[in-house]
């Protein structure tokens, strides 16, 4: 393949023009076409994704396969991609999950299936867009578009309270990412370009940053979610459909981790360096915090959201105490550490999240309730889908040897060398998260049959089979040998401390 | 060029009304289709007209009285167009109804001369001139269904308050005059400059620009707006929310921008409170509304104020960005009150929130046409929607106002909500009764579909447009 075949732009919009083509010939054709179609594109957009994968390089930081193009040449807007290895490890996520998520919905999507599955395939190439938009414009356009075929899979397929949840969860990330705009356009009136590597290197004074920060805080602290603009998160989790809740979980929150590495540690490193406390703060109450309320969830969805809430704080815990490590240890290696651990927590949480929300949509596709209670013995009826769950619920609690210990042992190692008790507090998730994750698994897998339709459940068939074994072999291969994901974003993770040991101020 | 061929749109416009008018009273009765492809004809052989006449420079005509600009033919070439596209959603609204009443086409005409006039106005005269044979056209056409007690209450009020508001712009244009001595808003902004008479100019400038506001809809001065929006007869709400709104915009920019720039300080003052205004009252109590139609006309209060931010900037981008802002507007606000004459019945008027639930599944293409134009309307990208509200933010705050683009964001956020429940009404829910798909004609589909994806290849490829609205304001300018 020649270098400067358009790689990434396919990768973008095969899905976006394969979704629009499944929504519109849809109608048209039978619901089983419909099915081939949408996993046919999603498996090829998987397929190109790995050739870029098989074509980047991890020697180096600059940005790879780049595209750029004139967009609106009037106020110098582009058609600007690229990839780096921050943002193509997501992006293989992306790319992993969605096929995942079509299988998913195979069977269980009877109404409109065509827009469901167009919807997801938009999703997809919107949320690809986002991770490899280098234009600030096109990112902001890709970020706010990706929310339309969401608001509409939850508001559509969602449970009871689904209008609600969903208004929800539009209003809110809406509210956060008007005011990057605002943020956005103060900075190019700064620098003078959208491009988003040169704002990396804009000058701005410590008030200009703290406003910038606090803007982007409010855009990406709800996209991740952070305490406590976190409230959106369950319920959307809740009523979304199953492949919506792993979607959300899966990708859509690290769109705030991306944000943050993007945008508000090189923009504003100053900015972030004076409120790293609070950062750190919000981190901690989420763990902590939000890892006790999980534990006191009757509904299973709940409880994964909260869940998710608590590891997605590690992740801005990793990211944040860069500035209290490097002064304390005087290297800013250790910060790339931190930072590196956050990442990593990410891609393996997009896995384990997604394995468990699929995991619950398995029991809920056949008993239709979330709720633990009416569950119990589950392991008697369906002792292959018990013994994976197991795995996951073991992975989601950070058992060594799967994906969900490398990122947190990271961050916790990292938090040693800032603050004693920021390590102490961060390691409570070992403990919380076992006790939550194992606990929920206790009453709903083992002990006697609870009730008679748990009597009457059917093990996983060859499909859901399918799904869970890809997701399993990946937990416990980026567990047991993490390397891949590490060599892929070290150059990047280095380029991106250098940014933020400099200072921005004039 | 001599005076004559420069107001040859204008000239050629008038004399087809006047035919038009002849060939409507000499048509067989049932022969309606004979008076709306007049009618057609006339608007795209004016429309071709400008078109061909596009000026590189602005000129002068008639003493100076009357303005030839890009600007000017920008503005006029899409008053046009949304007035042709409102004839054929008009056309449908009637023969549903089998109603033969023509006079919608005739006084939409005379409405045009109006506008025409307006966007070319260089005099305080021709301003008030074109502004009147606008706004009496309208008066007419909103009390056109004779035996509507909604119409003829809409009518009145729009009459009374319509009167009122043009009686302030006659006021302040009077106390112009008298400070300044001349009409012509050349003139008049060289006069303006003398600091000393500042505070005679501003008196009549509180006036004059209480006259714009009323035209544009913006709070306090919106009294009006939902209950026009709401009686008038469909079609007429659709031309009312959407042509005028350009020629209003010119009146502003040639009054404030060309006439009073020297004024600058104190009008920016005076519409940042009518902007902040507008925006919080349209977006707040639209969410209060079961009616769509008067849910549009908060939606219009807000998306005035927006506009106003861009005229606040006061230079050339700031009023490109309000231009850019005001012609994709139109575009959206007509493709709205489309999908409100789209779904009305013969004998029923579908302008309840409640008349969209299910329309997703009911006829989808039309569902998803006006989620596009709801999400559009409420600034979501990728959609002309959001491009209008970013170049107008992106001059606030170029302007250093950036405190003001995070109210004006904010707004929209609120905003936001009261669309939203529109998708949700037309995609979430299920229609209260088993209704068939909609009825309206292929023509009226036709229409509606351009409408819909020049929303969305608008947002796609914003840029060209942008470039047409830059250019004008530049030329005009300097």
């Amino acid at each position: 393949m020649s270098a400067d075949f358009p790689l990434l732009s396919l990768t973008i919009w095969l899905p976006i023009i394969g979704g629009l083509w499944v929504i519109f010939a849809g109608s048209r054709v039978h619901d089983g076409a419909v099915r081939n179609d949408a996993l046919l594109i999603s498996v090829a957009t998987f397929l190109v994704s790995l050739l870029l994968w098989q074509g980047f390089d991890n020697g180096t930081a600059d940005m790879q396969f780049v595209e750029r193009l004139a967009w609106i040449p009037a106020f110098g807007i582009e058609y600007y991609v690229g990839a780096d290895g921050i943002a193509l490890p997501l992006i293989l996520l992306t790319t992993f999950i969605t096929p995942l998520v079509v299988l998913a919905g195979w069977v269980v999507i009877k109404d409109r299936l065509s827009l469901y599955m167009g919807s997801f395939l938009l999703l997809e190439g919107m949320m690809i867009g986002v991770f490899s938009a280098l234009d600030a414009i096109l990112f902001y356009v890709f970020w706010e578009a990706m929310l339309i075929p969401m608001f509409l899979i939850i508001g559509i397929w969602g449970g009871p309270r689904r209008v609600y949840a969903t208004i929800k969860f539009f209003l809110y990330t809406f509210m956060g990412s008007v005011l990057m705009l605002v943020a956005l356009l103060y900075i190019y009136f700064q620098g003078g370009s959208f491009a988003i590597p040169a704002m990396h290197d804009v000058t701005l004074t410590l008030t200009e940053q703290q406003w910038i920060f606090i803007a982007f805080l409010l855009a990406f602290g709800v996209k991740i979610p952070m305490w406590p603009v976190h409230t959106w998160l369950p319920d959307a989790h809740v009523e979304a459909p199953t492949g919506g809740s792993v979607v959300l979980a899966a990708i859509m929150l690290k769109l705030g981790g991306y944000g943050f590495l993007r945008f508000s540690l090189p923009i504003a490193p100053d900015a972030s360096m004076s409120f790293d406390w609070l950062m750190i703060a919000l981190s901690l109450i989420a763990v902590v915090y939000i890892g006790f309320v999980a534990l006191v969830q009757q509904d299973m969805k709940k409880l994964i959201a909260y869940s998710s809430i608590s590891h997605m704080g590690f992740v801005t815990l990793g990211f944040f105490i860069a500035f209290q490590v490097a002064a304390g240890s005087g290297s800013w290696d250790a910060a790339a550490t931190g930072i590196e651990g956050g990442m990593i927590q990410m891609i393996s949480h997009g896995f384990i999240s997604g394995a468990m929300f699929l995991c619950v949509g398995v029991m809920y596709d056949r008993v239709h309730s979330r709720e633990i209670a009416d569950y119990g013995g589950v392991a008697n009826t369906m002792p292959v889908f018990a013994a994976f769950m197991m795995l996951f619920a073991m992975a989601n609690a950070g058992l060594p040897g799967t994906s969900g210990f490398v990122g947190e042992f990271l961050v916790i190692l990292t938090a040693f060398k800032a603050n004693v008790w920021y390590a102490v507090l961060a390691a409570m998730t070992l403990i919380l998260g076992a006790a939550y994750t194992l606990w929920m698994y206790k009453r709903v897998i083992f002990g006697a049959i609870g009730n008679n339709a748990v009597a009457q459940l059917a093990d996983v068939d060859a499909r859901e089979k399918l799904i869970l074994a890809v997701l399993a072999a990946t937990v416990l291969l980026f567990g047991i040998w993490p390397a891949p994901l590490f060599d892929m974003m070290h150059a990047s993770v280095e380029q991106l401390v250098s940014h933020i040991a400099q200072s921005k101020l004039p | 060029m001599n005076d004559f061929m420069t107001v040859l749109p204008e000239a050629t416009l008038t004399a087809l009304a006047c035919l038009v008018l002849i060939v409507d009273v000499f048509r067989r009765s049932d022969a309606v289709n004979v008076t709306f492809w007049a009618a057609v004809f006339s608007v795209l052989l004016v429309l071709s007209q400008v078109a061909i006449y596009f000026p590189e420079q602005s000129g002068l005509a008639f003493h100076g009285t009357f303005v030839h600009d890009p600007m000017a033919a920008v503005l006029k070439s899409f008053m046009l167009v949304v007035m042709l596209l409102s004839f054929f959603y008009a056309r449908d609204y009637f023969q549903r109804r089998g109603s033969t009443q023509t006079e919608f086409y005739i006084l939409a005409l005379f409405a045009g001369i109006g506008m025409m006039v307006l966007i070319s106005a260089h005099s305080l005269l021709t301003v008030y001139l074109g502004l009147e044979l606008l706004s009496l056209s309208l008066y007419a056409m909103v009390a056109m269904t004779r035996d509507s007690v909604e119409a003829s209450e809409a009518a009145m009020k729009y009459f009374v308050l319509g009167a009122l508001a043009s009686g302030m712009l006659l006021y302040g244009m009077s106390m112009l005059y008298g400070v300044a001595g001349t009409l012509d808003l050349g003139a008049l902004s060289g006069a303006v400059a003398d600091e000393s008479r500042h505070l005679l100019f501003t008196f009549g400038l509180v006036f004059v620009l209480i006259g714009i506001a009323f035209k544009l809809g913006v709070a306090p001065f919106h009294m009006w707006v939902p209950d026009v929006y709401q009686g008038a007869p469909t079609p007429v709400t659709l031309f009312l929310g959407s042509a005028p709104k350009l020629a209003a915009f010119a009146m502003a920019i040639r009054v404030l921008a060309d006439g009073l720039g020297a004024l600058a300080g104190e009008w920016q003052t005076m519409l940042v409170l009518l902007a902040i205004l507008s925006m919080a009252i349209g977006n707040i109590v639209a969410i209060a509304q079961t009616n769509i139609k008067r849910m549009l006309a908060y939606s219009t209060i807000s998306h005035m104020g927006f506009l106003l931010l861009g005229l606040i900037a006061a230079n050339a981008i700031g009023y490109a960005a309000s231009m850019f802002y005001v012609i994709v507007y139109a575009i959206m606000s007509m493709g709205a009150f489309g999908a409100v004459i789209m779904l009305s019945g013969p004998g029923q008027e579908s302008d309840r929130l409640q008349d969209f639930a299910g329309l997703a599944r009911r006829s989808p293409w039309i569902g998803f046409l006006m989620m596009i134009l709801m999400f559009s309307l409420a600034g979501v990208p990728p959609f002309a929607g959001f491009w209008a509200k970013w170049f107008v933010l992106k001059e606030v705050i170029a302007a250093g106002n950036a405190w003001l683009a995070a109210v004006a964001v904010l707004f929209s956020l609120i905003g936001a909500f009261y669309y939203l429940r529109v998708i949700k009404l037309m995609y979430f829910d299920e229609p209260e009764s088993p209704r068939a798909a909609v009825g309206a004609g292929e023509d009226a589909h036709l229409v509606f579909s351009v409408n819909g994806i020049a929303v969305l290849l608008l947002g796609f490829l914003p840029g060209s447009l942008m470039s047409v609205c830059l250019a004008a304001m530049l030329v005009n300018g300097g």
